[in-house]
C-alpha cells in the first residue's frame, strides 16, 4: 500500500494523512471480516463505540467543566487539587480520562498541550482527537515553536505571555481552563460553557467574548 | 525507541492546518478501525504499552506517511498476529482459515459502555518513597533505548526542575516488553526553554514533560 502514499511536500491539504480511504476500506474490511468470523469481535459492540464518540462523549463535556470552574471557587479549587476526582463528580470519567490533571490560564501564562510521541488526548472531556492534533506537525512544533504554532490558529498572544507547553508523556491527561472573557459577570453556567470552545482548552484558542459566541 | 513516532521538536513537517468543524471520522473505515481495535484490546492480550510499540515500530516511511487510524490498524494486524489471533494468509485472504487462540474476553454491545467507563487506570502503589522532591533540580537520562520509552528525545541529558509529584504508575518501559508493571513514582519536570532548544530559543517558553523516577539523576 505504501506505493500509493504521496511524499510529504505535496501532501498540504486538509486532509493530509486522510486521503487513502480505498486501500483502507479494503485492509480494514478484510480486519473486520476475519475477526467477525472468528467470533473475536461483534459488529455490534463497534457501532457502540461509534456512537458513543460521535454523540455522548465530546468537547461539550470539557466545557461543563471550565463552565463550572468559571462560577463555583470551591469546584475550581478541587479542579486544581483533584482534577480525576472533580471531573468524575460532573459524570466524566473513564477510557483516556483515568487520570486527569487541569491547568489554568492566568493573566501571565498561557498553556498548550500536545503528545510530542503519540496523541494522548483527554477524550473523557473532550472526545476523540482531531486530525490535526495526532499528525506530525502539531506534535513537533509545538514544543519548540508554540508561538507559531498559535500563530496558525489565528491566535498571537503578547509577547509578554509566557507559555508553558505540558507534553504528555505519561498516563496523565491535559485539560486547559481557560481564563474567564471579560463582560460574562452575569451569566450562568450553561451560558459560559457556550463560550469555551475545544481549540481553548486544549490551548490552542482562548474562549470566546459573548458577542462572538452569538 | 528512536523511532518515527518521536517528533518534538523535528522541523519541515508542513503547515498544521486545522480544519473548521471538522467532522469526528473523515471516513466509514476511520470508524471501524477506531472500534476494532478498543475491541481487540479488550482481550487482554496485550497493554497499551505494547500497542504504543507496536506503532512507533512501523517503518518511518511507512508511520509518516499513514494517517493515525492507518498506523493503529497496520500496528493492531501486528498484535493480532504475534498473540496468535490471525495469520497473514488470514489477513490476505479476507476470511478466517484457521482456528485461532481464544482471548480472555470477546467485548459484546452490551459491555460497551461499562468497559469505556471504566477505562484502563495504570496508577499503582509502591512501597518506596518518592526519590525526588518538589523543587529540586534534576537531569534526565542520556540514553537511546532500542525498545520502549516515554522519554522524548528533545528531553534527553537536560536539566530541570520537580514541580509535582504524580503518583506512582505502570512503568511503560518494561510493561511494553511483557516484562511486568513494575509502577514508579512519577514527576512533572519543567525545563526552560533554552535548555531544551539553545541558541534562538524563546525566551517566554517552559515545557514539561511526565517523567518515571528512572528517567531521572540527582544533580
Amino acid at each position: 500500500m505504501s506505493e500509493n502514499h504521496r511524499g510529504p511536500e505535496d501532501d498540504h491539504g486538509h486532509h493530509h494523512h486522510d486521503n487513502h480511504f480505498t486501500d483502507m476500506e479494503a485492509r480494514v474490511k478484510a480486519l473486520e471480516t476475519v475477526l467477525t468470523e472468528k467470533g473475536l469481535i461483534d459488529p455490534a459492540a463497534i457501532d457502540a463505540i461509534v456512537e458513543t464518540y460521535e454523540t455522548k462523549v465530546g468537547p461539550r463535556n470539557g466545557a461543563r467543566v471550565v463552565a463550572k470552574a468559571w462560577s463555583d471557587a470551591e469546584f475550581a479549587d478541587w479542579l486544581q487539587r483533584d482534577a480525576t476526582a472533580a471531573i468524575a463528580s460532573l459524570g466524566f470519567a473513564g477510557r483516556q480520562g483515568e487520570h486527569m490533571r487541569a491547568v489554568f490560564n492566568t493573566p501571565d501564562t498561557h498553556n498548550l498541550i500536545v503528545c510530542t510521541l503519540c496523541s494522548c488526548y483527554p477524550w473523557a472531556v473532550l472526545g476523540l482527537p482531531p486530525v490535526w492534533y495526532k499528525a506530525p506537525p502539531y506534535r513537533s512544533r509545538a514544543v519548540i515553536d508554540p508561538r507559531g504554532v498559535l500563530a496558525e490558529f489565528g491566535l498571537e498572544l503578547s509577547v509578554a505571555k509566557k507559555i508553558r507547553v505540558w507534553d504528555s508523556t505519561a498516563e496523565l491527561r491535559y485539560l486547559v481552563v481557560p481564563e474567564r472573557p471579560e463582560s460574562t459577570a452575569g451569566l450562568g453556567e450553561e451560558a459560559l460553557a457556550a463560550l469555551v470552545t475545544r481549540d481553548s482548552m486544549i490551548g490552542t484558542g482562548l474562549a470566546l467574548s459573548p458577542e462572538a459566541a452569538r | 525507541m528512536n523511532g518515527p513516532h518521536d517528533l518534538g521538536g523535528q522541523h519541515g513537517l508542513g503547515p498544521i492546518a486545522p480544519e473548521k468543524d471538522e467532522p469526528c471520522f473523515h471516513a466509514e473505515w476511520e470508524k471501524r478501525a477506531l472500534g476494532i481495535t478498543l475491541s481487540c484490546g479488550a482481550f487482554g492480550a496485550w497493554t497499551i504499552d505494547e500497542s504504543r510499540h507496536a506503532r512507533e515500530s512501523l517503518p518511518p516511511a511507512t508511520y509518516l506517511a499513514a494517517s493515525y487510524y492507518e498506523i493503529w490498524t497496520r500496528a493492531l494486524e501486528t498484535l493480532l498476529k504475534r498473540h496468535g489471533f490471525v495469520s497473514q494468509t488470514e489477513l490476505d485472504a479476507g476470511h478466517m482459515l484457521e482456528k485461532g487462540r481464544e482471548p480472555k474476553r470477546v467485548l459484546k454491545a452490551d459491555m460497551v459502555a461499562g468497559v469505556l467507563a471504566k477505562g484502563g487506570p495504570c496508577d499503582r502503589p509502591v512501597a518506596a518513597p518518592p526519590r525526588f522532591a518538589v523543587g529540586e533540580r534534576v537531569r534526565t537520562k542520556n540514553f537511546n533505548p532500542e525498545t520502549h520509552t516515554r522519554l522524548p528525545r528533545y528531553a534527553r541529558a537536560k536539566m530541570g526542575v520537580v514541580e509535582a509529584v504524580q503518583g506512582s504508575f505502570v512503568f511503560p518501559d518494561d510493561n511494553a516488553h511483557g516484562e511486568g508493571e513494575n509502577p514508579q513514582w512519577v514527576y512533572t519536570v519543567v525545563f526552560d526553554g533554552g535548555e531544551v532548544w539553545g541558541e534562538g530559543a524563546d525566551p517566554s517558553l517552559t515545557v514539561s514533560i511526565d517523567a518515571w523516577e528512572s528517567y531521572l539523576e540527582r544533580v
